[in-house]
């Protein structure tokens, strides 16, 4: 019988001893994870635990020390836009939209690749709701549709890496399905790090996760050693394991 | 009634270089956070750019075209003044606003001290055309054509800015960033270089407004810009803060306000007036007359 071997996935991103202190405070402290490439790894913590600053911290909105490495490119250091321009999207927590900018001119600034062009159907595609209200401006929208340009902005790109913050955050229940519908079709062919609060959204998404606490890493995984243990759930984000609750 | 239209018609000039010195100003605060206390200086360059092209540029004939050329070069020296302060000055001092006053306030100090060294103190008059200062009549009121040529010029600019602002993609990063400009930046945009733009298109609305205020104000000296300043900032908080609408509005206010209350009311009282409606804008409207609230 010959041993089982396994060839060793290289991470498309690689944290390594990351810091990063925010006005005096130490909200990240060595923290150090992989994320594995076309697979969704969710990043789950209790609030204040340090998953949006670590988000920030990978596209250089925040400054921070020790290494990002994205594909062997170090980020660390690099300015947001040629962060992005590295092949990355990123969805913010509060959605961020142009609200002076009407839906089209939202999207349009978001095209930075000659595919965007193309996309732009599969956006309409995935949201059609974009499509009917083009002309209007993005601050006069709805929470949920406000998410929708903001997800539309990062899928409009052939994106390598999505950074997505608290997509369900805020929104009703049906369009929560609709926004996971769209990431899971875009996890199909795109790596993404996300950060999600509501664990049946996460869970329905995510492969494997990094679990924070107070800015270091307690746990990295597949995602179902978090719900075979509640003890860890429990203790790690407040919930009592199984699917169903909000960390 | 002529004496209302009359002082109504001039104050649109006034306006309109109230405007051209504003807009640059506000575009530059909205988007980059930055206050450019060295804008007056772009303004006072525009005038000398002017003056000399209209004394020594003698191998163009006709006063008119040689004042257009005049105009169009004070337009360039304008851009290049601003994107090399912007690329020299202020590009490694973003974030950092006592840096930046400081700069900027000594570079109008060194601006002001370099023209009164090199053309001395004393006004220098353009050589104008003959229509310049004849008038055409409107409603009986005798109106000298420069304050209407200064208003044509003026909504010229305006309309070219929005059209820049609204169909360029230039224009679209420029108000973005003016509302957020992080996530610009977050959308793989270098915002850098728009930076660099505002700049430029600010020194260009500015020196055209030095050249078209040499004229208003009957010659160039090295302190007109600065001294005009302080309406260009009174115009840019009343307008709101990177709204090019308000810019547009909040001159003609400040231009009528200022105009009318010194004729009607007392000579030099007009700017108290200014400084009274700059007070109940800020006590009604914080934000300005079409500004947003700052996030």
């Amino acid at each position: 019988m010959t041993p089982e071997t396994t060839t060793p996935v290289t991470p498309l991103v690689e944290v390594r001893d990351l810091d990063v202190h925010r006005a005096g405070a130490h909200i990240l402290d060595g923290v150090s994870f992989d994320v594995l490439p076309n697979r969704v790894t969710a990043l789950l913590g209790r609030n204040g635990a340090g998953k949006t600053t670590t988000l920030l911290t990978l596209l250089g909105l925040l400054p921070g020390t020790g290494s990002v490495r994205f594909d062997g490119v170090e980020l660390l250091g690099m300015s947001t836009h040629r962060i992005v321009q590295q092949s990355i999207g990123y969805v913010p927590e509060d959605r961020e939209v142009f609200g002076q900018l009407t839906v089209t001119e939202n999207l349009r600034l978001a095209m930075r690749t000659p595919e965007a062009v193309e996309r732009l159907d599969l956006v309409h595609e995935l949201f059609p709701e974009l499509h009917d209200r083009r002309e209007q401006r993005a601050g006069t929208l709805s929470g949920g549709q406000q998410q929708m340009v903001a997800l539309a902005r990062a899928l409009l790109n052939p994106n390598r890496l999505l950074l997505i913050d608290e997509p369900s955050k805020g929104l009703a229940p049906i369009v929560v399905n609709e926004v996971v519908a769209a990431l899971e079709r875009a996890a199909a062919d795109t790596t993404i790090l996300l950060v999600e609060q509501n664990l049946q959204v996460a869970q329905r998404l995510a492969s494997d996760i990094v679990v924070l606490d107070s800015g270091r890493v307690a746990h990295s995984g597949p995602m179902s050693e978090l719900f075979d243990d509640p003890e860890m759930a429990q203790r790690f984000l407040g919930v009592a394991g199984a699917a169903g609750g909000s960390t | 009634m002529s004496t209302f239209v009359l002082i109504f018609i001039t104050s649109l000039g006034l306006a309109g270089l109230y405007f051209l010195l504003a807009a640059g100003l506000s575009l530059i605060f909205g988007l980059m956070d930055v206050l450019n206390l060295a804008h007056g200086a772009f303004f006072g360059i525009g005038g000398y750019a002017c003056w000399l092209i209209m004394k020594h540029l003698t191998v163009i004939g006709p006063l008119t075209l040689r004042f257009a050329v005049a105009v169009i070069v004070a337009a360039v020296v304008g851009i290049a003044v601003g994107a090399v302060v912007e690329k020299l000055l202020i590009a490694r001092n973003y974030g950092n606003h006592l840096s930046q006053i400081l700069i900027t306030i000594g570079l109008s100090f060194v601006v002001v001290s370099l023209l009164g060294g090199i053309f001395t103190f004393e006004p220098k008059y353009i050589v104008q055309p003959d229509w310049f200062t004849d008038t055409v009549e409107v409603f009986g009121a005798r109106i000298p054509n420069d304050r209407l040529l200064i208003l044509g010029v003026a909504v010229t600019l305006l309309v070219g800015l929005l059209v820049f602002l609204r169909y360029t993609r230039h224009g679209l990063i420029i108000r973005a960033g003016v509302e957020n400009r992080q996530m610009v930046s977050a959308l793989g945009i270098d915002v850098g270089r728009s930076f660099t733009l505002v700049f430029a298109i600010g020194g260009l609305l500015a020196a055209v407004g030095g050249a078209l205020g040499a004229v208003y104000f009957n010659g160039v000296t090295p302190g007109l810009g600065s001294g005009q300043l302080i309406f260009g900032i009174i115009v840019v908080v009343i307008g709101g803060l990177g709204s090019i609408n308000g810019t547009a509005v909040a001159a003609v206010l400040v231009a009528m306000t200022q105009q009318f209350v010194n004729y009607y009311i007392a000579v030099g009282l007009g700017d108290i007036a200014v400084v009274a409606l700059l007070a109940v804008v800020l006590l009604v409207r914080p934000q300005g007359l079409l500004g947003r609230v700052a996030r």
